[in-house]
């Protein structure tokens, strides 16, 4: 596995790894300096996607990025599937691992989507003790990641950017800032985006994501942007993650496309931008 | 106003309930379409994820059949682990019920089939005996071995030709394929990392497995009935790196 | 059969076997670990928006279904080699061939 000499991602840019472009990124990688995966698709038992990894970690950090373990789950978490991540951490030895601040299973079904939480001191409470074990059975800090959001729960009665500096206080994860998402959040809400990072705990940033999003309306004619991940980096994002990285510093920068995945190419030239974006805060 | 989980994922999987309350516009008001925001990932996304697993069943009952068998599926079956490379394990049973298909009786084999290829893809490593393994050991003791199988080894039996139905979805032109009406199991094997799926005789596929549930040769032999050469089944089983240890 | 029958001929049919078998060596390791993903994968992206996916389905043991199976079943033509008649997407569950 790859011998990092600090357990951080470098500050460059990675990209969301494909399976199909395996071949692109062992021959010429451009300026990737790392690749994330999502942990659940390299939980079977052998075969290629473990035998890729394999290859692949000889020459890369890898960051282990989890989007069915349930954090924000009414319910205990999953036992057999947080002994699956620590199989695969065990295992792969990433420099980093991440979930989302989101719930998807409840009453034992699984249902595949990031679905939203109120903000309270109730699921503070819920959140921080799901971190908290997930960080003992792993043996490592964790990053969460704040969601997209498309609609408000009446019950919340403080700002995500407060809940996520709660939990960070309690258990000492760190954060995944998914600057696409704070645009789409945004968006969708009705607040700024800069104010949303003005009030974020950048100290805690360990990566920072950034992907492409689908434009729609309500039924009153307001925008609805879709966190689908299948087109380009828009420019406001761009703009939003200079911002950003004026006030941050120099963070591991990963370009997400999960729908409609191109050629790599197309992927490689959005690896070049985050590479520009990063090369003027760091000179 | 608490908005429950429970009350949630209800809404999510029932298209015809009202959204939660307590979910909110920017505006304040009820959330309606924001709400159908999740319910759309939800359905979509488990329905990709079945479209992919289950190519050949998509294909053999076309695109809107399957889409709304999905929908379906989805809600009386949604996942109970967040593995999206094995959903739908209970498809096969799910469509010997499904009444509007039973004009394609083979299709729950079918979707047998294509789980055990992608239970195959997923399956642990392992190294195969060497191919004159067998040939090694005395004549006299032939008849007492038994073998261990490779974890990606499936033996997916049928009455219908299986193999046939399968292989004319899979590979190219299925215009004016015409399959043999033999009954037609298939065995899925892993040599390396793509999953091969051979016909076998219903002969051999019982054969098969009397072998996998730990019968020696002599014994397994039995099940192939008068006259049966276990050759080729050998050959398919060596060739493909299916046999990874041998027992006298 | 007699038991020195079926180990002649079990010896027989391995040797045939063996004689078959490929002796490729078997490529390792890189140029084998390209390939597309086979199954359904997870991934922390939205579906496309608000289509009516989410919000529609049929009930299918009411009145509402009225779609039929229409991909490959109807061409896959299965031929009955006993009466010769062509059946469109269906087929007789078969007993034969199966051993006892």
């Amino acid at each position: 596995m790859f011998d990092a000499t600090s357990p951080q991602l470098p500050h460059a840019p990675g990209v969301g790894y494909k399976a199909q472009h395996f071949n692109d990124i062992m021959a010429d990688a451009g300026p990737v300096g790392w690749l994330e995966i999502h942990a659940e698709n390299y939980m079977g038992m052998g075969g290629r996607p473990l035998a890729q990894l394999r290859h692949l970690s000889e020459r890369f950090p890898f960051s282990v990025h989890g989007v069915g373990l349930s954090i924000g789950g009414e319910g205990p978490l999953d036992a057999d599937h947080l002994a699956r991540l620590k199989t695969l951490c065990d295992w792969l030895q990433p420099a980093s691992f991440s979930e989302h601040l989101a719930w998807s299973s409840h009453d034992s079904a699984f249902l595949n989507d990031l679905l939203p939480l109120p903000y309270t001191a109730a699921t503070v409470k819920r959140v921080a003790d799901h971190i908290d074990q997930v960080q003992s059975t792993l043996g490592r800090q964790m990053l969460l990641e704040n969601p997209s959001s498309y609609l408000a729960f009446a019950e919340s009665d403080m700002s995500e950017t407060d809940f996520l500096a709660e939990i960070v206080a309690r258990t000492g994860c760190g954060l995944l800032l998914d600057v696409n998402n704070v645009f789409v959040s945004a968006t969708n809400l009705g607040y700024s985006p800069q104010g949303y990072i003005d009030a974020y705990p950048l100290d805690h940033v360990g990566e920072i994501h950034l992907g492409g999003h689908d434009e729609d309306e309500d039924e009153h004619g307001a925008p609805l942007l879709i966190d689908s991940h299948g087109r380009e980096v828009v420019d406001p994002v761009w703009a939003l993650l200079d911002y950003t990285l004026a006030k941050s510093g120099p963070r591991p920068l990963l370009i997400e496309w999960d729908t409609d995945v191109p050629d790599w190419p197309v992927l490689a030239e959005e690896t070049k931008r985050a590479d520009a974006a990063l090369a003027m805060v760091t000179a | 106003m608490i908005t429950t989980q429970t009350a949630f994922r209800k809404a999510l999987l029932d298209p015809a309930a009202p959204p939660p309350t307590g979910l909110n516009n920017p505006g304040g008001e009820q959330a309606t379409k924001r709400f159908d925001v999740y319910r759309n990932n939800v359905a979509v996304s488990l329905t990709d994820a079945l479209e992919t697993a289950f190519p050949v069943v998509h294909k053999l009952v076309g695109d809107d059949f399957f889409r709304a068998m999905a929908g379906v599926y989805l809600r009386a079956h949604p996942p109970k682990s967040p593995l999206m490379m094995f959903y739908g394990d209970d498809m096969p049973d799910f469509l010997a019920g499904f009444a509007p298909a039973q004009s394609v009786p083979y299709l729950a084999d079918v979707a047998r089939l294509e789980l055990a290829i992608r239970h195959s893809y997923h399956a642990a490593d392992a190294t195969p005996v060497a191919p004159d393994a067998l040939g090694q050991l005395a004549p006299d003791s032939l008849p007492h071995v038994t073998f261990t199988f490779a974890p990606a080894v499936r033996l997916v039996t049928s009455q219908y030709p299986l193999h046939s139905i399968w292989a004319a979805n899979t590979n190219g032109d299925t215009s004016s394929s015409e399959i043999a009406q033999t009954a037609q199991p298939a065995l899925v094997t892993r040599p390396e990392f793509d999953p091969i799926v051979d016909p076998l005789t219903p002969a051999q596929s019982a054969v098969c497995t009397a072998l996998c549930e730990g019968a020696s040769l002599g014994e397994a032999l039995r099940h192939g009935g008068a006259g049966f050469d276990i050759g080729p089944l050998l050959g398919i089983l060596l060739g493909r790196h299916a046999i990874i240890s041998l027992k006298t | 059969m007699s038991k020195t029958t079926t180990t002649l001929a079990l010896a027989a049919s391995v040797a045939t076997a063996i004689a078959g078998l490929s002796t490729t060596a078997h490529a390792q390791a890189n140029e084998k670990c390209f390939g597309v993903s086979l199954a359904g994968e997870n991934d922390c992206a939205a579906g496309p928006g608000t289509t009516c996916a989410g919000t529609s389905t049929v009930d299918y043991q009411g009145n509402a279904w009225t779609l039929v199976p229409a991909g490959t079943c109807e061409t896959t033509t299965i031929t009955d080699a006993a009466d010769g008649v062509e059946r469109m997407g269906s087929l007789e569950e078969l007993d034969r061939d199966i051993p006892a």
